[in-house]
């Protein structure tokens, strides 16, 4: 395997994390919160997925339409019902709530789907590459790359377009003054949350197809989409992307060195980035 | 001084924190005495209990007092476990000076990572720390003298030729490994006394109001001259001291170590998140209630699995959602209890005001 090969997977992989970045970017973005279980929603979406997909015979690119508008429900409930009412200068409130949540999730997959590791079959086009020379690229680390892309051309849209993404903006900026403008700001994180996770379930395509899951693999997802947000710099959702393909790459380079050293390669990435520019290489939010 | 006014005093004391030192002491002489009253299991039940507490009143002096809110103290816990197997394997130390050096090397780690985590603002901080975790837990997997990613015991004579073990078998005919089980449980009955003693002191003193302060708001506290980001770090460090030394200590007991064990989020930081969410959060009282209610239900649902973590998180999330200051919190707001107060009442004056606002 070429150096080049190596970076190119990277580049790809960070697409994936780019993906399970995305949500979370978009909601700290709008109202400031961190949702601990976010790696936990993205596996449940995966089962969900798994489900249509082994229960139906359904192809799995038919399922993630279907469970898309699903995470969408689920968002904006566990917005509106829960998260709307932990808001407040307090961070630990929606720290603690969406911690609990996490644990809930987990073990509730547990209970439901064992802790046997999955995956979601794609057929032929799991192992479909495209050879270019030196390089081959696989179809379904490029179409994930290719999504990720997607999702972040079209939430600019939404965000710099459209009524809906002015009244993210505006309650961003300040929830009490959007609120005298007829802004509904509950309304609007509900609504962002659910965005958030119909995103989670295009990742979760990308996860279950890649490669194994189980019900416990949400936190190192979590961690992932942490740092790619991170490194990116807060409020910018190409920076994430940014953020996403610097992660992939320092993994694929470690694991090319030892496989031992993937994750920890990715982490120390993170850290140095930490070091050197602490509000992340492309910042536009101020905190 | 010039002018004193000697009817007049500032006073955290109240009746009931009267009675509650009289308790504390009874308990205390109590649980020097439990390895010769109740049976070993049970001397392993509150050796359970109480390193469960060390780590809830730690985190509890992080989040709820320093809002210091770290899903990532397993950290210290598995760092502490590492430094006190190193200690004792590579250098042949005895394992009770070890979880000092323990302790010590655990506060050291934590200027580093401080260094790091310290730049995350508020929510980021958490997962922040939790970074932190999952890398020392990656690094030391790599050290294959303490046994790499699968882990490694500590030699057999190492706990049984422990500082004490001998003494202990002369004075009283006690068997090697019940009296390892003594001493470890009287090591953790000492911290877990010292723990609580060291934060109810800190939280009356100078740096204890001026923490409060910096929770209730910063910027307010800043323009009144308390360096907040040094409090912040001071109580980083001394939590990080206080956790290493009780994983150090678990493990001296456990005398088995894998990094996935010493590292784990659910055992050194869910549950000791539910026990102080539950029993009552930026209270001292609201930890010893939570570990006793945690321990009790752990026996109840021992069978159900992953329902049990799953029951306890939702009753975090109700906790949080409906009684944020917990159970403690909800009791002490009706009665007006408080075993340890922190709150300054001015005592002497023309007419004392009690009771008032709930925080300390």
């Amino acid at each position: 395997m070429t150096i080049l090969d190596t970076i190119v997977q990277g580049v790809l992989l960070g697409g994936l994390y780019a993906l399970f970045a995305a949500g979370l970017s978009l909601v700290f973005g709008i109202m400031r919160l961190v949702n601990l279980a976010h790696g936990d929603l993205i596996v449940l979406a995966a089962f969900l997925i798994l489900v249509l997909v082994n229960g139906l015979g359904l192809n799995p690119f038919l399922a993630v339409l279907i469970v898309m508008p699903l995470m969408f429900i689920a968002g904006y409930a566990l917005q509106a019902v829960l998260l709307n009412r932990t808001l407040g200068k307090d961070v630990l409130p929606p720290l603690l709530v969406t911690f609990g949540l996490s644990i809930v999730l987990q073990n509730a997959l547990l209970e439901g789907f064992s802790a046997d590791s999955r995956r979601i079959s794609a057929g032929a086009l799991e192992t479909a590459s495209i050879n270019l020379g030196a390089v081959t690229i696989g179809l379904m680390p490029l179409m994930a790359f290719l999504s990720a892309v997607a999702v972040i051309v079209g939430l600019n849209l939404l965000i710099y377009r459209t009524a809906l993404g002015r009244a993210f903006r505006a309650t961003s900026d300040d929830p009490v003054t959007a609120g005298l403008m007829g802004i509904r700001p509950r309304q609007v994180f509900a609504v962002a949350t659910g965005l958030a996770m119909a995103v989670v379930a295009i990742a979760a395509l990308y996860l279950g197809t890649r490669a194994n899951f189980d019900p416990t693999a949400g936190p190192a997802r979590l961690i992932y989409a942490f740092e790619a947000v991170i490194i990116g710099g807060l409020g910018s959702l190409w920076g994430t992307l940014a953020g996403g393909v610097i992660l992939g790459v320092a993994q694929t380079l470690g694991a090319a060195v030892n496989p031992e050293w993937q994750i920890l390669s990715g982490h120390l990435a993170f850290l140095a980035v930490l070091l050197i520019r602490p509000r992340g290489l492309f910042p536009r939010a101020v905190d | 001084m010039t002018i004193a006014i000697p009817s007049l005093k500032v006073e955290t004391r109240t009746r009931a924190s009267s009675v509650s030192r009289l308790i504390a002491l009874a308990v205390l002489a109590l649980g020097l005495a439990a390895p010769f009253l109740v049976s070993r299991g049970a001397v392993q039940d509150l050796f359970f209990i109480l390193t469960m507490l060390v780590l809830a009143q730690s985190w509890n002096l992080l989040a709820g007092y320093a809002g210091l809110i770290s899903v990532g103290q397993q950290v210290f816990v598995g760092f502490g476990a590492y430094a006190m197997f190193g200690a004792v394997i590579l250098f042949g130390i005895d394992p009770i000076p070890a979880i000092l050096i323990a302790g010590v090397l655990s506060a050291l780690l934590a200027i580093p990572t401080a260094f790091f985590t310290f730049r995350l603002y508020g929510p980021y901080f958490a997962i922040g720390t939790w970074v932190v975790a999952e890398v020392v837990r990656l690094l030391l997997a790599q050290w294959k003298t303490l046994g790499g990613g699968t882990g490694t015991s500590l030699p057999r004579e190492a706990v049984r030729d422990m500082a004490g073990v001998g003494l202990l078998r002369d004075l009283f005919g006690m068997k090697p490994a019940q009296a390892s089980d003594a001493i470890t449980y009287w090591l953790a009955l000492i911290l877990a006394a010292a723990t609580i003693g060291f934060i109810y002191r800190l939280l009356r003193s100078k740096q204890g109001l001026g923490l409060a302060a910096v929770r209730d708001n910063e910027q307010a506290a800043r323009a009144v001259g308390v360096d907040a980001r040094r409090m912040k770090a001071m109580v980083y460090l001394a939590t990080a001291f206080m956790t290493g030394l009780a994983g150090a200590l678990i493990y001296v007991q456990k005398a088995r170590i894998s990094p996935d064990a010493a590292f784990s989020v659910t055992d050194w930081t869910a549950y000791v998140i539910f026990i102080v969410v539950i029993g009552g959060i930026g209270t001292i009282e609201g930890p010893i209630l939570g570990v006793i209610l945690f321990f009790l239900l752990q026996n109840l649902l021992a069978d159900y699995g992953s329902w049990y973590l799953l029951m306890l998180g939702l009753a975090g999330i109700l906790t949080m959602l409906f009684a944020p200051r917990g159970l403690w919190g909800a009791f002490s707001d009706r009665t007006g209890i408080q075993l340890f107060p922190v709150r300054r009442t001015l005592v002497g004056g023309p007419s004392v005001h009690q009771g008032g606002s709930s925080h300390g």
